[in-house]
């Protein structure tokens, strides 16, 4: 019992990150037609945006300290951060601390700007050619970025933590009656499920309930109309990548603490994540959220240890199978509508 | 527009003009070489083949740092380094064998494929007398059969799958760095002293050739000492989040994890654990404890402050205090301004030992070099007595038991040397258990191929 509730976490845990990318990817064919392998690199460029921002809080001068030496046996060069001198230490630690959390009030411009330069600049030449032009050039310019992010960072994984009051984990079993210490889940684990429940809940209720929303919705659904009521679709549109390349940022600045950050993180998720958007249906943006949580959890169920003795090597192809399941029962996914991909 | 006509004339004409082209270079090197690349001019051509792209490209930068120290100080430049501490006195900082060292690079991208498509460049192409380096056990062994067929020696940089000089050994291929089978050997009586002998241990395998390996070593030689594996779950190299995987560590019953990654792998799985609380835990009335069985700087920095008290392995520290260490730590130091990892140090030696086998055999044949190398005892590279024995081209050499370092002075200051494990202790037969094929039967290293 406690093995399949901790699954089942495990699983809605996955599936945020692959429900947050895969939201932004059917945005981003809903509205403009793009299948866009540059997503995931988005992802990647967003936990880059909480690497860069805990480096610039942590920004050092060095001071000789005479009583320590170095490996060379000179006096040990230590790093001071000028956060100290502005804050004082104690002041200057807790915001470096923080530093991811902080990360998010940077991460949602910056991104904003990368996703809207990124489509203004080099995605809408493409917006007429066919589906496979588009695909070689987000997936061009992935690597392209990957190898930009590379050279700056190095190609090892860089430890971002996050604050100390999300440290540790959490006892469920206690909580929810049973034997203590039986269920334990760690906390920032949790603040990123809800974290992604919440960025879910906004970008459905910004289509659902704003005019911008509205306008946006009937864009997705007959593009040339809007156009002929006089509105400007392509500016909204635009808008709109540059809000996915949001989403996918801040479920990469979101992910540091879970998993050290590198640059070929977002190549990690990218291929779930279309596996997510197929099984999800083309264009539905429920169809994605539900069938990122339903893959996470079925990717979590498949690694228990009954389920590997039952079947070796089940782990490693269990989504594709469920992919290839769906497909074959519902072409259009689980909640794929007629009409898109099709013409 | 020009038509392209091919006509019976023309087609033969070209013909033999290309055949001949193809034919003459190949001509050359069999009438006048005694093996491949035999080296004519005023210098000798070494090739570095190291990971300049993937995710060990950091590990592959250091190794070149090393490599281009090492040539330094063989063309007489630099402090010397290790040159004046190692136990062979035939290095003089005139090059080898009066012959100045050059180098090419290669990148192997941690691929096999990739790593012989470069190593076959440096060979045919740049004219390598020798190949050396990488990161990967994949690469070690495709590189080494490699270099075997072409007639070439091959210093393996860092692998520690038992396979490169187990049941993939080759008569031109050599190995510096420790392996599998001496990382559970020198665990096992730390652990065993650290946390007791009544434990249970679950382990999570990277599932490939090195993971297994050192499952199988650690496996041994921890039930040799009392130690009951309740699991052991593999991992698929490309995981990222292993939080499904440690989940059922907790119901297991287990109060020891071993985890068998490395590299990326190795950093979120200990990143993963340590999150799920398993360090707090108290499993069968004892504190839960994990175990890296290899460990290396560039990725414990990786996991960051997640390591603070973890044991594991290494081949080399840079806080060994023999004067071998301090010399290679300081010229190293002084030129890059941080210390090197194990990875450097072993490319280093690796490239010392080649060209001291070159002045002691008289000659870059690699059968000459092979025959130096075999059974050959040296001292003052860092490791203390060392022996590369002549049966599996493995070095015998102390090995170092480290635990992730508690208060660390720098970002390098990540690992604290807990034992050196003597050699002896980590020493075994040739034809061991561990190092024969898949059908159980003990491998030969084989005769030397000088090619041309």
């Amino acid at each position: 019992m406690d093995a399949i509730i901790l699954q089942i976490l495990n699983g809605l845990d996955k599936g945020s990150a692959y429900a947050l990318i895969a939201l932004g990817l059917t945005l981003i064919f809903g509205t403009l037609g793009v299948v866009n392998f540059a997503h995931g690199a988005l992802f990647m460029i967003g936990a880059f945006c909480a690497v860069t921002i805990s480096r610039l809080l942590t920004l050092s001068h060095t001071v000789l300290d005479e009583t320590r030496t170095d490996f060379l046996g000179k006096p040990l060069k230590v790093d001071v951060p000028y956060i100290y001198e502005i804050f004082g230490e104690t002041a200057g630690n807790t915001i470096i601390d923080w530093s991811v959390p902080i990360s998010i009030l940077f991460a949602i411009p910056i991104m904003i700007l990368i996703g809207v330069i990124m489509e203004r600049g080099l995605i809408r030449h493409f917006y007429k050619r066919p589906h496979a032009d588009q695909i070689l050039v987000t997936f061009g310019l992935a690597i392209v970025l990957q190898e930009v992010i590379k050279y700056f960072y190095g190609a090892n994984p860089i430890p971002t933590p996050a604050p100390e009051a999300f440290k540790g984990s959490f006892d469920f079993g206690a909580m929810l009656g049973l034997e203590a210490s039986g269920i334990i889940y760690p906390y920032w684990r949790l603040v990123y499920f809800a974290f992604s429940a919440i960025i879910i809940g906004a970008v459905f209720a910004f289509l659902q309930f704003t005019t911008f929303g509205m306008v946006v919705r009937a864009g997705m659904a007959d593009r040339e109309t809007v156009g002929l009521l006089g509105i400007n679709i392509d500016k909204r549109f635009t808008i709109m990548f540059g809000l996915a390349a949001a989403v996918a940022g801040l479920a990469g600045v979101m992910y540091t603490p879970i998993n050290s950050p590198n640059y070929h993180m977002g190549m990690d998720f990218l291929v779930l994540s279309f596996v997510v958007v197929v099984v999800g249906g083309m264009g539905s943006l429920s169809g994605a959220v539900l069938a990122g949580f339903l893959l996470g959890i079925l990717e979590s169920f498949a690694s228990m240890t009954v389920v590997l003795e039952a079947l070796p090597g089940i782990n490693q192809i269990i989504i594709y199978l469920v992919a290839i399941i769906v497909l074959l029962t519902r072409p259009r996914g689980l909640m794929g509508k007629a009409g898109v991909m099709e013409e | 527009m020009s038509k392209f006509e091919l006509t019976r004339r023309g087609l033969i004409k070209s013909s033999a003009v290309v055949g001949a082209g193809l034919a003459m270079p190949t001509l050359i090197i069999n009438s006048a070489n005694a093996y491949t690349n035999e080296p004519k001019g005023g210098s000798v051509t070494l090739g570095f083949n190291v990971p300049q792209s993937g995710p060990y490209a950091d590990e592959g930068a250091d190794e070149l740092r090393a490599y281009k120290l090492a040539v330094e100080h063989l063309n007489g430049g630099g402090d010397g380094g290790m040159m004046n501490t190692f136990s062979s006195k035939m290095l003089k900082g005139n090059g080898i064998l009066g012959k100045k060292v050059e180098y090419v690079t290669g990148d192997t991208q941690t691929k096999a494929d990739a790593a012989r498509a470069s190593a076959k460049s440096m060979i045919e192409k740049d004219g390598a007398v020798m190949i050396t380096g990488g990161s990967s056990s994949g690469v070690a062994v495709a590189v080494q059969a490699l270099c075997q067929e072409a007639g070439i020696i091959f210093m393996a940089g860092l692998t520690h799958s038992n396979d490169t000089t187990g049941k993939d050994k080759k008569a031109n291929g050599f190995r510096h760095f420790f392996n599998s089978y001496m990382s559970g050997a020198a665990l096992a009586p730390v652990l065993g002293k650290a946390y007791g002998k009544d434990r249970k241990a679950y382990h999570l395998t990277a599932d490939y050739n090195w993971g297994y390996t050192t499952e199988e070593a650690v496996k041994s030689s921890t039930e040799a000492m009392g130690w009951e594996t309740v699991n052991s779950v593999k991992t698929p190299l490309t995981q990222t989040d292993f939080s499904s995987y440690i989940a059922p560590v907790l119901q297991s019953g287990a109060d020891v994890l071993v985890l068998n990654h490395y590299g990326g792998n190795m950093v979120n799985s200990l990143t993963n654990a340590v999150q799920f609380g398993l360090r707090d835990k108290q499993v069968n009335g004892k504190q839960f404890e994990i175990v890296v069985p290899l460990y290396s700087r560039l990725m414990a920095r990786g996991a960051g402050e997640n390591v603070k008290g973890i044991y594991g392995s290494t081949n080399w520290h840079w806080s060994l205090a023999d004067e071998g260490s301090k010399a290679f730590v300081k010229s190293f130091g002084e030129k890059y301004g941080f210390p090197p990892s194990q990875a450097a140090h072993t490319v280093y030696c690796q490239t010392m030992l080649y060209a001291d086998a070159a002045e002691r055999a008289g000659t870059f044949n690699p059968c000459g070099i092979a025959e130096a190398l075999e059974g050959f005892e040296f001292d003052g590279l860092g490791n203390g007595k060392t022996l590369y024995r002549a049966e599996d081209h493995q070095c015998f050499k102390d090995v170092l038991v480290v635990k992730g370092k508690e208060n660390p002075t720098s970002e390098f200051d990540v690992l604290e040397v807990v034992e050196v494990t003597p050699v002896d202790q980590v020493t075994y037969a040739p034809d061991h258990p561990q190092m024969r094929d898949a059908n159980g039967n003990a491998v030969a290293v084989g005769t030397c191929n000088p090619g041309a």
